[in-house]
Formats: C-alpha cells, structure tokens, sequence
C-alpha cells in the first residue's frame, strides 16, 4: 500500500510539474508538448491506481499463453511495431508525393515537406525499428539466457516510455521544434527524457544476462547489448546542447562549425551502424536458425563479424562529408574504413544466407524463410553500394543526389523492413499462443507487394539520382552550368512519380501484414491450400487396365 | 590535454593498443580449442522450452 501510495504520488508528482512547465512556457509549442506529458503522466496515473486494484481483488487474469518468460512488454511491442510501421509508411508515401505534386504540401506550415519529413525517418526508424528492436530483444535475451526479464515493472516503464519519446518527437515535427540534427532532430528535454528510457532499457537487458542460466551468452545479444551501450554513447554526444530557457523547446549545440558537422555524422552514421545494423543483425541471429530451424552456419564467423562490425563502424562517418571543410585526412579515414566494412557485411550475410545450406528447399515452401532470404540479400546490397558510394570519386556524383535516397531505402526497405517482418511473423501466433498464423499465403502476398515496391523505389532512384549529379555538374562550352536547378527538378518528376508507386507497393504489403497480425491475435485461421504439398493426381491414381489380346 | 596530444596518441599508442585488442578478439574466435565451444553455443537458440528459475 505504501509502495501504490508512493508511485501514484510521485506520477501525481510529474502530473503537476508538467502543469506547472506548460504554464511558464515561454513558447507555445513547448506548452502543447508539456500539456502531452501532463496527460501522460495523469494517464498512467490512472493506470497506477486501477492496475493495483485488480491485484487485492486477487490477482491479475492468466496470460495469453502460460510461460514462465515475461512476454507482456513484447505483445505490445509486436502492436507498437505494426502500428508505428504504417504510420510512418504512410508518412513516406505522403511526402513521396509532395515530391511529384508539391500542392500536397496544402499550404500550410504543419504539412510541409520539411516538418512531416523527419516525422517520417523518425517514425520508421525510431518508432518501427526501435519497438521492434525492443520487443526482439526482450524475447531473444530471455530465450537465449533461458532466465525470466529483470525487472518486469522497469520494462513496462521502457515501453511506454518510448511510446510518450516517439509522440513527442513527432509532434514537435509538426509544431517546427527541431535541433536540425539529421535523426537526431528532437530538442533537449525528449532527449533528456530518451536517456532515461534508454538506461532503463539498458538496466532491464543487463539485468536479464546477469541473471542467465545459459553460461555462455549467445552471440545474438553482443549485437544487441553493442546496439543498446553504442546508441546510449552516441545519443549522449551527439545531444550536448544548452537549452536557451528551462522552459522553452529552442536550445543550442556544444560545438560549432565543421566540429559539428562531423559530431552529427559521427552520430548518424553510427545510427546507420549500431542502431540500423548491429541491433538487427541481433535479430538476424536469433530468428534465422529458429526459422531454419538449424544453428547458423558458422558461429565462429558470427563472432568476427561482430568485432569487426565493432572496430570498423565507427570510424565511417566522415565519408558524408567529403569535399567539405572536414579535414582532408578525415575524409580519407572515413572513405577507407567505409570500403574495409564490406568485407564483415558479407561475412555476414553469408553467414546468414549459408545457415539454410542443405534446407533451400525452404525458400520455395517458407515465406517467412523467403523473407529473411531477401532481407539478408539486401542487407549484402547495400552494404557493398555505402562502401562504393563512400569512395570519394563516386561520392562527387551521388552525394546530396536521391541516389543516396535510393541507397538508404534499399537497406531500410529491404534489410530492415524485411527482417522484421520476419521476426513479427515468427513471434505472433507464439506470443499470443496460435497454432499458426492466420495465413501463411498472405505472408506471400506481402512479400511480393514489397519486393515489387522496393525494387520500383531503388532502380527509379538510381537512374533518377545519377541523372540528377550528371545534370548537376554539367558545364558547355562557355564556361557556364548547362541545367537550371528548375530543369532537373522537371526531369526529376517520372521518378518521382515511380518511387512513389513503390511506396504504394510496400504499403499495401504491410496492409495485408497488418490484418494478418490482427486476426492471429483474434485467433482466427484462415481456410487456404497449403503453401507447397506433394503432387497428386487422381486421374492417374488407379492400375493400368490389361490390355486385351 | 591538447587536441595535439590526442591527435598522436591516437594514431601511435592508440591504434596499436586497438589493433592488438581485435588481432586478440579474432584468434580467440579462430583458435581450434574453440571449436566445440562454439558448436556448443550455435545450438543455445534451440534449448529455449522453459526457464530454470520459476
């Protein structure tokens, strides 16, 4: 009782507080953001007091299915990540669109391309990825440790947390708060409130290990507890700002000039790296063999993978900016350890891919193993197209081209986009104990969706992006440039218009995903021919005649 | 502490020092002795039924 008193005191505590900064605020848009924590916080105010009642009525109803692992936290990350993913597809596609018919922008301020753009790469990134990476990696931590999650209640506090992070960030998109730091855009106090969540995350993984019946710890978690420490690092950095008022959503950088500069991409490279890559090749490791249903191919291959990923990552963030005030040497540090990661990204995908040796028949008869086959393609893909497009020859054409546009969608749609799909697929009918999904053809259905999409997205941008340098640097006999800045734009729009039926694509895939998910959740199983059966033909099932003399 | 200071020692002491630690990483990964470990750990994923502390 006193515990109950002392938590909903103190969420009473920040109710009042939030009031209080919403009250003072020296602009607007810092009092709708503290009017959003105060209703958070009154929320789980609620909650608090209505969850503690069950309890002395005797206890909460049973789970879903009776394990001993905590999988709540992981049920709502599964919906989170559906959720969040439409939502920033949908954002993706909206934009896309802005791009080939700019009177989308409706002319308002809080519908321009520039506030709903990082509310898309945050929204996929962020909201899509990071509750996906959460939701995996409490399940794979759990499994591979073979001990329950540390501190359930401290988990509970990761998620919603992070939900009230995302919400946050993207209304201050729309409300034109921003750092103007590349992924990194939301002002000091939701950083603030980030690291918070993130040691707390950070608490609830370590804690799991420490508690681990498996002595040895799967090679699935370095990758994942390297994501959760690097991210904390970079986050931390990246962030150091002075708020020009304790109540107001405009503060200024530690750094200045080129110093900066290589500080957010140090940062946002290293997002791409630790974030992007490491956390999900955690879930590569975990949910391929499952999936396989055989151990990955070389586990010592995994490990050198892992060090090297570690040791080279880091140092490739000066490439985005070659030909800038960045030291010349710098440029040069990065372009060279940018080409050295390709060798641990194939190794890699290798890895993973060589894991199905001896079972490819699955590609044909597992969608979901089909899925994670082309996730790890792609992953190989654009890991061997960041190298080339990091050399700086290349990168005088395709730098601030929608070539690196395409690049980036090719590992997110592809890579990223993918393997989640996979893992999601994998966990739903066992966290909300389904004997399977609702339909494995629709698993297909979405696969192909996607594939197409992605295919439309990268080959048009592409063509659309080396078009563009080309346009760009394009100089006549006179001296001067060829092509107005207008006439690429022009040029631009067929692609324009064929990314954004790409976008269309992968959306309606992960449409058909979101109602396959939904009705495993309902229970429901869809009536279908299975995927791959043995041939049978009834016509000639039966002796032959004799034939007559 | 200079930015000069740090500039050498990162690319004298610095680089040897992380270099030696990956040379390490690696050989441990690739040393024979190592093999029935890892075929050990490659299976963990597979021995997931049931936690043993509930």
């Amino acid at each position: 009782m006193d515990a109950l008193l002392f938590r909903s005191g103190g969420w009473f505590c920040a109710f009042l507080l939030a009031v209080v900064a919403c009250m003072l605020a020296v602009d607007s848009a810092f009092a709708i953001q503290m009017g959003i924590v105060a209703v958070a916080a009154l929320v789980t105010l609620v909650a608090t007091l209505r969850q503690a009642d069950f309890e002395t009525l005797g206890g909460r109803s049973g789970r879903p299915v009776a394990t001993g692992y905590y999988d709540d936290v992981i049920r709502w990350g599964v919906i989170a990540t559906m959720f969040w993913g439409l939502a920033g597809f949908l954002a993706g596609l909206y934009i896309a669109l802005q791009l080939a018919f700019p009177a989308l922008n409706l002319g308002l301020e809080y519908s321009s391309f520039g506030r709903l753009r990082p509310l898309h790469t945050s929204a996929v990134i962020f909201a899509f990825g990071g509750n996906a990476l959460i939701c995996t990696s409490f399940w794979v931590v759990q499994r591979t440790c073979r001990a329950r999650l540390a501190f359930p209640a401290l988990a509970r506090f990761v998620f919603w947390g992070y939900q009230l992070f995302i919400v946050l960030a993207a209304t201050g998109y729309l409300l034109g708060i921003t750092e103007g730091r590349e992924y990194a855009e939301p002002e000091w106090y939701v950083d603030i409130w980030l690291t918070i969540i993130w040691v707390s995350y950070l608490a609830v993984y370590l804690g799991t290990i420490v508690r681990r019946s498996e002595p040895h710890i799967y090679v699935a978690n370095w990758f994942y507890l390297s994501f959760i420490v690097t991210v904390a690092m970079l986050h931390l950095v990246n962030n150091m700002s002075m708020p020009v008022s304790l109540f107001g959503s405009k503060s200024y950088s530690a750094f200045a000039g080129v110093q900066d500069a290589l500080t957010q991409w140090w940062y946002g490279h290293n997002a791409v790296g630790f974030f992007l890559t490491a956390g999900f090749l955690g879930m590569m490791y975990y949910f391929v063999p499952k999936q396989a249903e055989r151990p990955v191919y070389s586990y010592r291959l995994s490990i050198v993978h892992f060090w090297s990923l570690i040791f080279l990552y880091i140092w490739a963030g000066p490439h985005h900016l070659h030909y800038t005030a960045l030291p010349d040497w710098a440029q040069t540090l990065g372009m060279v350890f940018s080409v050295m990661l390709w060798m641990p990204s194939w190794g890699g995908m290798i890895n993973g891919l060589m894991t199905l040796s001896g079972a490819w028949d699955k590609v044909r008869t597992d969608p979901i193993i089909r899925m994670m086959v082309l996730a790890l393609a792609f992953y190989g893909m654009s890991t061997f197209e960041g190298p080339m497009m990091s050399v700086k020859a290349v990168n005088s054409l395709s730098h601030y081209t929608d070539w690196t546009i395409g690049h980036v969608h090719s590992g997110a749609l592809g890579w990223n986009g993918m393997i989640t799909f996979a893992a999601i697929y994998f966990l739903t009918p066992r966290l909300w104990g389904r004997t399977r999904l609702y339909s494995l053809r629709m698993i297909n259905w979405h696969f192909w969706a996607a594939t197409l999409g992605i295919v439309l997205y990268a080959s048009s941008m592409w063509v659309a992006g080396i078009m563009q340098g080309l346009m760009w640097r394009e100089y006549g006999a006179d001296g001067y440039l060829v092509y107005a800045f207008a006439d690429v734009i022009a040029a631009m729009k067929p692609y324009y218009l064929i990314r954004a039926t790409g976008g269309i694509l992968y959306l309606a895939g992960a449409l058909i995903m979101a109602w396959n998910i939904a009705q495993t959740i309902r229970g429901k199983l869809r009536d279908e021919a299975p995927l791959a059966d043995a041939p049978y033909d009834p016509a000639l099932d039966k002796p032959i005649q004799p034939v007559a003399a | 502490m200079t930015y000069d200071l740090l500039r050498h020692a990162a690319d004298s002491w610095g680089l040897l020092f992380l270099t030696l630690v990956f040379v390490f990483a690696v050989w441990r990964a690739f040393r024979p002795s190592a093999r029935a470990h890892h075929r050990d750990a490659s299976l963990i994923p597979f021995r997931d039924e049931s936690p043993n502390d509930d």
